[in-house]
């Protein structure tokens, strides 16, 4: 009986009633479900990586990826890529005097070119960026110092700057707009680019400053405080521009009131804070012309420096940066280089492997047989 | 907890009277003149923890004592205080959501306490004040009260048994809640106390209360008008112990003696000792390493902050000026700050979230034990059960296997095979024939006459009939049968004469119910009790009555038990049956010679026998051991030694009728488990109470000895030998087992690499329980002999230790327990006898078999037949180590290549602290984007399934010794880490070597950094748990690719809003424009690959070796399974085996 109750019990799942042995206590099902969970029987993929699984796998991953890393490596090296540090430290630098004589209120701008020239042409659409060195924009202190929510037109904000932007949070009893130590130290030199004709005339090469900001930031992260949007100094009364400004904020640019205030487009640019000390921000676009003349042909240029930034104080180094961009953004061997060395890697593994795999399992099937 | 310090407290100052008084119904006594009403404490039981008020307080309290939830606290109130580099949200978070979970797990759990509290104390009693009946709640039973309890109830507190209903004034009572034991259990009324309760004058004096269920010495003062006070002993058979409940017996009335905390469930009411696992002592040892790691990480931080600060310029630079605050601070104290910060900031290489999953696993993952169906029973109706969770890895890790004989490796249901009366052998199978000499094997009961003497035969019977405590259950003809009393309830086969009269017998013990049908067999039936007449019906179907006198009870000491009757003709008798070795000095010599024989053969073949004496008593004899008995019964102080030597008086100079042996079978599968955990690499040690031959030739049943074992014996009789000092022979035995042992013997690593091709010669070791003692005892060399023993039984394959007490075994347990390498010790046992060495050792199973369930209780996990230890061990134990295993590891891995990166971009801003990661991913990382995985994993994970591992034991020595989690592997998962969190660090900083990474040119910032960083991380991290994973059910895919799935769409979505709460809004739209430039695809790519293609390449290396090894040994195993048999003949072996012992 008790064996008959037992096999119906295994058919149906669920426990009769115990004719058997009809204690009162016993009508409580104690047998554990025989569900494939709980038996732990889930069934289940089981994935056995031997050699002969893998090898392929290696000799893939090392055909897919030259192919990737020499291309790269090709589009990497045919950017093109100018610098030029114009931060003045040797006495021969045209900038010298610029970066020994520098002082916050000076009001005479220090203007200084460097002449440089260019030995192929850069086709298609040339970026310009600025580049400092020894600058610790990742320096906690200063990566906090900021106020979003006065950068997104907090009007509250506006008035009372978040505490982390001390000591750059009020002046002069004013709340400073923007505040905080990343906008205050806003890159400030003007860069202007001349064409040196071969006949000797200077031709001013067109910068674009707008497109250098991610799209999210210009129109939804950083906003002006509304109210009179025409006038951004009436909305900005009443704060006070940070201390290292020569300008208000009002005053970035007010040839064009989409790019002024919080929402300009350096500015922004400036605030995303950079990752490494050494690095280099998006300053101005230069469009490729519309006829088939690259964009910038070779033959002498001139960089008109207005030299505003110090960076002699901590050791820093500034740069101009021209650049082609392709599909994989700027130039940067490394990529390149490290797909083809890892697919190499990978295929000289897999025929590594492949010999000891094939003798390995020659021996061990040999030193079966005796057993 | 004040109520009960205070109960404490009050309880110790009681303590310093040795006994209390009690006032029956609180009726002050003629002799006493100030009647001042004691006080105890009230008869509320409070089994729960916390109360409404003090809960928060204490939960908490209890929470922070646990070191690591001590850390994080202190990790969050740094955060708090000091300015550090991320909010207290990120670490205050996950630990409130600890505690939190864990408080209403507790608060739930105490919740249910409360309940069960107040059902039991708010239950309505009936209580007897002034005459009256009363109903009262239980709690407010005070100590004096006359209770009443009516049939089926359980007792209130424990009460001292005054009245019954029943007319032989006893009482049945069962104590399932108390002991598991279900039979019922007969309690007498204190005598003289029958009538007239309401003006019943008495006082109890009892000792204080002690939690031992089985001990109670009382005496009772009955005050009768003018009389002289009569004095009543009281014992455990008049206390009625609350939790028990009444049986068969309408109504009792009892005086309270304990009441409330004070009862012996309460004071048994004990939380075991918490036993910890190896793991947790790996995870504390690698979490000591990781603290050091975390120490020195933000040391090396603080000082190179100092360092660069020193450069000129670097301190504060005019773009980045301190504040004033900051100016003015001290430098000393700056650096401690900044050195918390750093503690801070790393602080997440220890993460609370592995002390939850940890728990979790355990939690769920015990569930699997008793869900699994290979455990039910389908007898008892049964699964497996699970006392803690705390210990299932430890189930993998067993070296060391103390096994109980009786009801462990046998069945423990006994069957009676033979007797042998007068020197004549009686066999009631008809079965062999090789057994020479002149005993006869006759089958049917008719033919009995040919050998002894009828008369003795009678005796012998007779003796069998009422020598023992075995009670008839009165049958009440329906349903209600055989099957549902486990314990020791043996019906009559249907077949048997009167099938009408289906009579089931309680006995605590099977083997008297065994004798009792084996004296039915040859036509003595017991027919019961009939107030204090024993009836016995007699071959002629007359029946016989005898006055029960005295029982001597059985204890374990003595080995043996008497009854002493007197039969209708006004003999006084004696019966006592027993152990050989008790009874045979008690008799005459030369029926010891004639029987001895027959025993020593029946115990060879793996019966227990029992010898049975008798002694017809003189009135005077009799008088005078009645009142021996009569005044150490009354005894208040040391009852059991006076009774002990009155017992051992009357048990003298009785002459020998015969003997019996008893047939207790193996259990199902006994062999094969034992062969299997053997070939795991576990050695067993049998430990039993029982005679050497019995348990040598069960070992030999069992497979434990092999016929070519060499056994080494080292008992009483060894020593006997030489007819020298015990110490001497035993120094001398010792000496050569040892050099034969351990000396002569390559010195191979034991436990692991017992060879089973046996090409070493295999030694077993047999020791009794006099000679231990003897070992552990010889004052001057007891550490020496203790480390020769140990050394040889480590190396024998198996232990035989017999003859143990039960505090022997658990000393066993205990020496190897503490001997070098600390092995991992697991006790199986079924009876009471075998609680001391379930709780001694690492891992307590009990089996729930026929000895009640005081094992069961004590124990950590408890199944009901040893066959199921083997999947418990090799199956669910392996899985578990390796899941666990897996997942400490795993999670100390993934947290050294998440902080790793983190510290390595101190180097790169400055040392200031800079998080590479955003809050959220810092807080979730742990929390949500890689613990479902592993969770997954580590409940799921079958590397090898559970059906190899089974048919494969030596798998199991793969994981032994901790295999997994020592200092080899961890070095290779931390090494792992380091490489991956390198990787990754300056992947993406060769990377950002030109941070223009977009196609429309734009710069990429810090942020963005940190999320292709993070995103490697959580991709390679994953992935490698996916190679990692064997055994792929929907759950891991669910989980694996739903995490990663969720990662992904929680960066878009924590990206996607400017949030409104945060100051800063650090990953808008970071993630999207990341995932928009082609490169950090391209790194991310490159980067989980390089990263796992060490493991991918150590896979390859590895993997050839394994199928083929594998294969080999499941060849060899299967070739090893068909040789031996699984059924050989218990007696071709023994015999043959026989000749093996070295003497």
């Amino acid at each position: 009986m008790m064996a008959s109750n037992y096999n119906a019990k295994e058919e149906d799942g669920h426990q009769p009633a115990a004719i058997g042995h009809g204690g009162a206590e016993t009508v409580k099902n104690k047998k554990p479900d025989n569900t494939a969970f709980k038996q732990q029987r889930l069934p289940a993929w089981q994935p056995i990586l031997t050699a002969g699984t893998v090898l392929p796998a290696f000799f893939v991953i090392g055909l897919i990826f030259i192919p990737i890393g020499i291309g790269l490596f090709v589009t990497s090296n045919n950017i093109k890529e100018l610098e030029i540090d114009y931060t003045g430290v040797d006495m021969s630098s045209p900038c010298y005097n610029c970066s020994q004589s520098y002082s916050w209120n000076s009001t005479k701008p220090c203007t200084c070119s460097v002449p440089f020239s260019l030995d192929q042409p850069f086709e298609s659409n040339v970026f310009m960026y600025y580049g400092l060195s020894n600058f610790y924009q990742n320096h906690r202190r200063y990566v906090k110092s900021r106020d979003d929510s006065q950068l997104n037109g907090d009007k509250a904000s506006l008035k009372s700057p978040s505490k982390e932007c001390e000591p750059y949070r009020t002046s002069d009893g004013k709340p400073i707009a923007p505040c905080g130590a990343i906008a205050n130290s806003l890159f400030n030199d003007t860069l202007e680019l001349y064409y040196i004709d071969p006949n000797g005339s200077r031709t001013a090469i067109p910068l674009v400053k707008k497109g250098i900001a991610w799209w999210t930031d210009k129109h939804v992260k950083f906003r002006n405080p509304s109210g009179n949007d025409n006038n951004l100094t009436v909305v900005f009364q009443g704060t006070s521009k940070p201390v290292n400004w020569r300008k208000s904020v009002y005053e970035l640019d007010p040839s064009d009131p989409d790019n002024n205030g919080f929402i300009n487009e350096d500015f922004i640019v400036w605030m995303r804070t950079a990752a490494l000390p050494t690095f280099r921000k998006l300053y101005r676009i230069i469009h490729k012309k519309p006829n088939m003349t690259p964009t910038l042909p070779l033959g002498q240029y001139i960089l008109e420096v207005t030299y505003n930034y110090p960076v002699r104080s901590f050791e820093g180094r500034k740069r101009m940066i021209l650049s082609t961009i392709s599909w994989m953004g700027g130039k940067n061997p490394f990529l390149g280089i490290a797909y083809i060395t890892v697919g190499s890697v990978c295929f000289f593994l897999g025929i590594v492997l492949l010999i000891i795999h094939h003798k390995y399992g020659n021996r061990n099937h040999s030193a079966d047989i005796p057993s | 907890m004040l109520r009960r310090r205070l109960n404490r407290l009050f309880g110790r100052d009681e303590r310093r009277v040795d006994s209390r008084t009690i006032y029956v119904g609180h009726r002050p006594c003629p002799t006493t003149d100030a009647f001042i009403p004691p006080k105890f404490c009230d008869n509320r039981i409070v089994s729960s923890k916390y109360t409404v008020w003090n809960f928060l307080p204490k939960n908490l309290f209890e929470q922070f004592r646990r070191i690591a939830n001590f850390y994080f606290l202190i990790i969050f109130l740094v955060q708090v205080i000091v300015d550090t580099p991320t909010s207290p949200v990120t670490s205050g978070l996950p630990l409130f959501f600890v505690i939190t979970v864990t408080a209403i797990k507790q608060g739930y759990e105490d919740w249910l306490r409360h309940k069960a509290d107040n059902e039991v104390n708010k239950y309505l009693v009936t209580v007897l004040e002034d005459g009256r009946r009363a109903r009262k709640e239980s709690e407010k039973i005070k100590v004096g009260d006359v209770v009443e309890v009516v049939e089926d109830e359980t007792f209130p507190c424990d009460l001292i048994l005054l009245q019954s209903s029943r007319e032989d004034d006893t009482c049945f009572v069962t104590t399932a809640s108390l002991d598991g034991e279900s039979n019922h259990k007969t309690h007498y009324t204190v005598p003289d106390t029958e009538k007239g309760l309401e003006s019943l004058s008495a006082t109890v004096e009892c000792e204080q209360p002690q939690p031992d269920l089985y001990k109670f010495v009382g005496r009772m003062h009955i005050y009768k008008n003018d009389q002289e006070p009569a004095v009543r002993s009281l014992g455990p058979e008049n206390l009625l112990l609350k939790g028990a409940t009444l049986k068969n017996t309408q109504k009792i009335y009892g005086v309270a003696v304990y009441s409330g905390m004070e009862t012996k469930m309460a004071l048994n009411y004990q939380g075991k000792s918490q036993k910890r696992s190896v793991v947790e002592k790996s995870i504390n040892a690698f979490l000591l390493v990781y603290l050091c790691i975390l120490v020195s990480k933000a040391l090396v931080c603080t000082t190179l902050k100092y360092v660069w600060q020193s450069q000129p310029g670097q301190e504060e630079p005019w773009y980045n000026q301190k504040t004033q605050k900051e100016k003015d601070a001290n430098l000393y104290l700056n650096m401690f700050t900044d050195f918390l910060s750093f503690m801070v900031l790393f602080n997440f290489i220890i993460p609370v979230s592995m002390y939850v999953t940890v728990e979790m696993q355990k939690f769920l993952g015990s569930f699997f034990i008793s869900w699994d169906k290979d455990f039910f029973d389908p007898e008892i109706q049964e699964g497996a059960l699970v006392n803690t969770s705390d210990l299932n890895e430890e189930l993998g890790q067993v070296e060391y296997v103390f096994t109980d004989k009786t009801g462990t490796l046998t069945q423990n249901s006994m069957e009676f095979i033979e007797c042998c009366i007068d020197g004549f052998q009686y066999k009631n199978r008809d079965s062999s024939t090789e057994l020479g000499g002149f005993c006869v094997t006759d089958g049917p009961v008719s033919m009995l006459q040919q050998k002894a003497g009828r008369e003795e035969e009678e005796l012998f019977l007779r003796a069998l009939c009422l020598c023992h405590t075995v009670q008839v259950k009165e049958s009440t003809g329906q349903e209600d049968g055989v099957g549902d009393q486990v314990d020791g309830v043996l019906g009559l086969d249907g077949e048997m004469v009167h099938p009408a009269e289906l009579r089931g017998f309680i006995a605590s013990s099977p083997d008297e119910v065994a004798l009792v049908k084996g004296a039915m067999k040859y036509g003595f039936t017991f027919l019961g009790m009939e107030s204090k007449n024993m009836r016995v019906m007699n071959r002629d179907k007359d029946v016989e009555t005898y006055e029960l006198l005295h029982v001597l009870n059985f204890d374990p000491v003595r080995r043996r038990m008497s009854v002493i009757v007197r039969s209708k003709c006004g003999d006084i008798m004696l019966f006592c049956k027993g152990a050989d070795s008790s009874i045979f000095p008690r008799v005459r010599q030369e029926e010891v010679d004639r029987i001895c024989m027959h025993v020593e053969r029946n115990a060879t073949e793996g019966y227990r026998t029992l010898c049975v004496a008798y002694k017809l008593l003189s009135s005077e004899e009799y008088a005078q051991a009645d009142a021996g008995l009569r005044e150490a019964r009354l005894a208040l102080d040391d009852r059991e030694e006076k009774l002990m030597a009155v017992y051992n008086q009357v048990e003298t100079g009785m002459s020998l009728i015969g003997a019996t042996a008893v047939e207790d079978r193996l259990q199902e599968e006994a062999a094969e488990t034992m062969e299997a955990l053997q070939r795991a690499g576990m050695k067993v040690w049998v430990l039993t109470g029982d005679k050497m031959e019995t348990a040598k030739s069960t070992c030999y049943a069992c497979r434990l000895f092999q016929r070519g074992t060499e056994l080494l014996e080292l008992t009483v009789r060894t020593l006997e030998d030489g007819g020298r000092r015990r110490e001497e022979r035993l120094h001398e035995v010792l000496l050569d087992y040892h050099k034969r042992a351990v000396q002569d013997t390559p010195p191979v690593k034991t436990g692991i690499t017992r060879s089973w091709t046996s090409a070493k010669q295999d030694y077993g070791f047999i020791i009794d329980g006099a000679t231990l003692s003897l070992v552990f005892n010889s004052s001057p060399d007891s550490s020496h002999y203790k480390s020769l023993l140990l050394q040889i039984c480590q190396n024998c394959t198996t232990v035989l230790c017999c003859r143990m007490a039960p505090l022997q075994k658990a000393q066993i347990v205990n020496m190897v327990k503490n001997s070098k390498g600390s092995p991992i010790t697991l006790s199986i046992g079924d009876g009471a006898n075998d609680v001391s060495m379930i709780l001694e050792a690492h891992i307590g199973i009990g089996i729930k078999g026929k000895e009640g369930r005081q094992a069961v209780r004590n124990s950590d996990y408890a199944i009901p037949k040893l066959k199921h230890l083997k999947k418990l061990l090799l199956g669910h134990g392996h899985l578990y180590y390796v899941r666990i295993a897996h997942l400490v590891q795993y999670f100390f891995y993934k947290n050294l290549c998440f902080i790793l990166p983190q510290f390595l971009y101190q180097f790169f801003c400055g040392s200031s602290q800079q998080p590479l990661y955003d809050a959220a991913y810092l807080t979730m990382y742990n929390i949500c984007f890689t613990s479902m995985p592993i969770l997954a994993y580590s409940l799921l994970e079958q590397h090898i399934c559970m059906e190899v591992l089974m048919s494969n034991a030596t798998l199991y020595r793969d994981v032994a010794k901790n295999a997994m989690l020592r200092w080899g592997p961890f070095l290779y998962w931390t090494l792992l880490g380091v490489y991956q969190g390198l990787l990754f660090f300056f992947g993406v900083r060769f990377l950002f070597s030109n941070p223009a990474l977009q196609d429309n040119g734009q710069v990429f910032g810090n942020w963005s950094y940190g999320t292709i960083v993070f995103t490697v991380l959580v991709f390679t991290v994953t992935l490698k748990l996916a190679m990692d994973t064997r055994h792929w059910t929907w759950i891991n895919h669910f989980v694996i690719w739903g995490s990663l799935a969720f990662y992904m769409f929680f960066s878009f979505f924590w990206g996607g809003i400017i949030w409104p709460f945060l100051r800063q809004q650090r990953l808008y739209f970071v993630f999207a424009n990341m995932l928009s430039a082609v490169s950090v695809w391209l790194v991310i790519i490159l980067l989980i690959l390089l990263s796992l293609l060490p493991e991918i390449l150590l896979l390859v290396l590895r993997k050839p070796r394994w199928p083929h090894s594998r294969q080999k040994k499941l060849v060899i195993q299967s070739g090893e399974g068909e040789t031996r048999s699984s059924a050989r003949p218990l007696l071709m072996r023994t015999f043959s085996d026989e000749s093996n012992t070295m003497l």
